[in-house]
């Protein structure tokens, strides 16, 4: 397999930096999310088969904003994101407002701190 | 501007074989804007990683599909192989290509079926899967499952292939070649076929590649995207390149993936000539810690896996993402523009995977 980067971030520098990327020609691959002593987020990008991952460590309250505006299709990740762990995206293009999955449970992924 | 009105379409429709809703906006017949709703059947099996350990998980990967069920065990297991530094057989690798391959070709000739179904060709639907079912006799023969075989482990395989099975493969694989040309004529040839197909659904090479399509929906826009050439498993000593078209509509789709059966034909007998003898599997000790994606291309496209080891049993995260997932906002462009009567058969041609979607 080709190389891979993480490469962290902080979240004020992630528009920015996204944005770069798209101007080089990367294509958005995922964004996972893992929720431990706060909220992880990786974007994946890839380019000539090289995955480039951005991370971004936010608090579990914490606002972040959507990258759909750059990336278009990223309005799927992050309304997953947001119905399964709870992460705050603002200005999502299409924002499901917690209907994109019919789930019992809220927020099903989200570990609150401590657990 | 025609009379605007909204037609609900799914989540049950007789094209659908899984729950998938989008509500259509039409201007008299045409589709303008397609929004849709998915989240019927949303099992959270990325969560079961909290309760069952990382060798456990195996068997809860391959569930993620019923179609990619063995890819989704390779593609965990790769990835765990890579936190833990593992490097498996050789003959593993090839036995892993093999199954790889054969559930591509499967995955592929049921699309065929549904596409044939899809539009009421009912002896073509019948057709493809009846040679299906031989490549699902393979499966039996070789794992004794037909759907999920539990043969991949982390570490390598659980079963290995006799030679002389091997070789009653390839007569197999020979004898379906042969069907599978008859039939495939009927889906590149016949009128009726085109009518439906050609000149539907376009998507560019530009919006392909701004709406991250993956896969033959990619594919037959000119991308030329495949994770196989990055060599894992057996595929780096295999020769092949990556099938593309260049028209982005239905029927490009769908050559696209028929050449891709013959493709994987080739890149079967190609593994049983070059298989090398010896172990299937490693021995594994200890716990994952690290983490790692692996990108592995399943019959829809790429599939990315990521999974993050703490130096327990139970890892902090497993994630995958699937090509269906990736290629819903190409199909929502292809919808634009198109008849009501053609939104079925559009939404077949991404092969969409319902389970691979809400894992």
């Amino acid at each position: 397999m080709g190389q891979q980067t993480i490469k962290e971030i902080s979240s004020n520098e992630l528009l920015a930096e996204v944005l770069h990327l798209k101007n080089d020609g990367y294509r958005l691959v995922a964004i996972t999310c893992t929720c431990k002593d706060g909220m992880e987020l990786s974007y994946s990008f890839d380019k000539n088969y090289e995955l480039l991952n951005i991370r971004i460590n936010i608090g579990l309250e914490e606002e972040i904003s959507s990258i759909s505006f750059i990336y278009p299709f990223a309005f799927l990740y992050e309304n997953e994101i947001k119905e399964l762990f709870g992460v705050q995206i603002k200005d999502i293009a299409i924002d499901f407002n917690h209907s994109l999955y019919k789930m019992a449970v809220k927020t099903p992924f989200r570990k609150e701190e401590g657990v | 501007m025609g009379n605007r009105t909204i037609v609900p379409f799914g989540p049950q429709h007789p094209v659908l074989p899984e729950p998938i809703h989008l509500d259509l906006v039409l201007e008299d017949e045409k589709v303008v804007e397609a929004i849709p709703q998915i989240g019927y059947i949303h099992r959270g099996l990325e969560k079961l990683v909290e309760k069952k350990d990382f060798q456990q998980y195996t068997y809860v990967a391959e569930r993620i599909c019923g179609i990619c069920s063995f890819m989704h065990g390779m593609g965990y297991c790769m990835t765990i192989e890579s936190i833990m530094n593992v490097e498996i057989p050789e003959r593993a690798k090839f036995l892993r290509t093999i199954w790889a391959e054969l559930s591509r070709m499967h995955s592929h000739i049921m699309w065929l079926g549904l596409l044939a179904d899809a539009f009421g060709f009912e002896s073509l639907f019948m057709q493809s899967w009846k040679i299906r079912e031989r490549i699902l006799d393979i499966f039996e023969e070789t794992t004794g499952g037909r759907v999920i075989f539990s043969v991949c482990d982390i570490g390598g395989v659980r079963k290995d292939i006799s030679p002389e099975t091997l070789q009653k493969i390839v007569g197999i694989l020979q004898l379906v070649e042969k069907e599978l040309k008859e039939l495939t004529e009927v889906f590149l040839r016949d009128t009726s076929v085109k009518a439906r197909t050609k000149g539907v659904g376009v998507l560019s090479k530009q919006a392909a590649f701004d709406l991250g399509a993956v896969g033959p929906m990619a594919k037959a826009s000119g991308i030329e995207l495949d994770m196989r050439t990055q060599g894992y498993a057996a595929y780096g000593q295999l020769k092949f390149k990556p099938i593309t078209d260049t028209k982005g509509d239905s029927y490009a789709r769908t050559k696209v993936r028929i050449k891709e059966i013959f493709q994987s034909i080739d890149l079967i007998q190609q593994c049983v000539t070059l298989i090398p003898e010896g172990e299937v599997k490693v021995k594994v000790t200890g716990n994952p810690s690290g983490e790692y994606f692996t990108q592995i291309e399943q019959p829809r496209g790429e599939v990315v896996y990521y999974a993050k080891g703490n130096g327990t049993k139970f890892l902090d995260r497993m994630r995958v993402r699937t090509p269906t997932f990736a290629n819903v906002p190409a199909l929502l462009e292809t919808l634009k523009g198109c008849d009501l009567a053609d939104v079925p058969i559009l939404i077949l041609t991404i092969d969409p995977c319902i389970s691979c979607t809400e894992r």
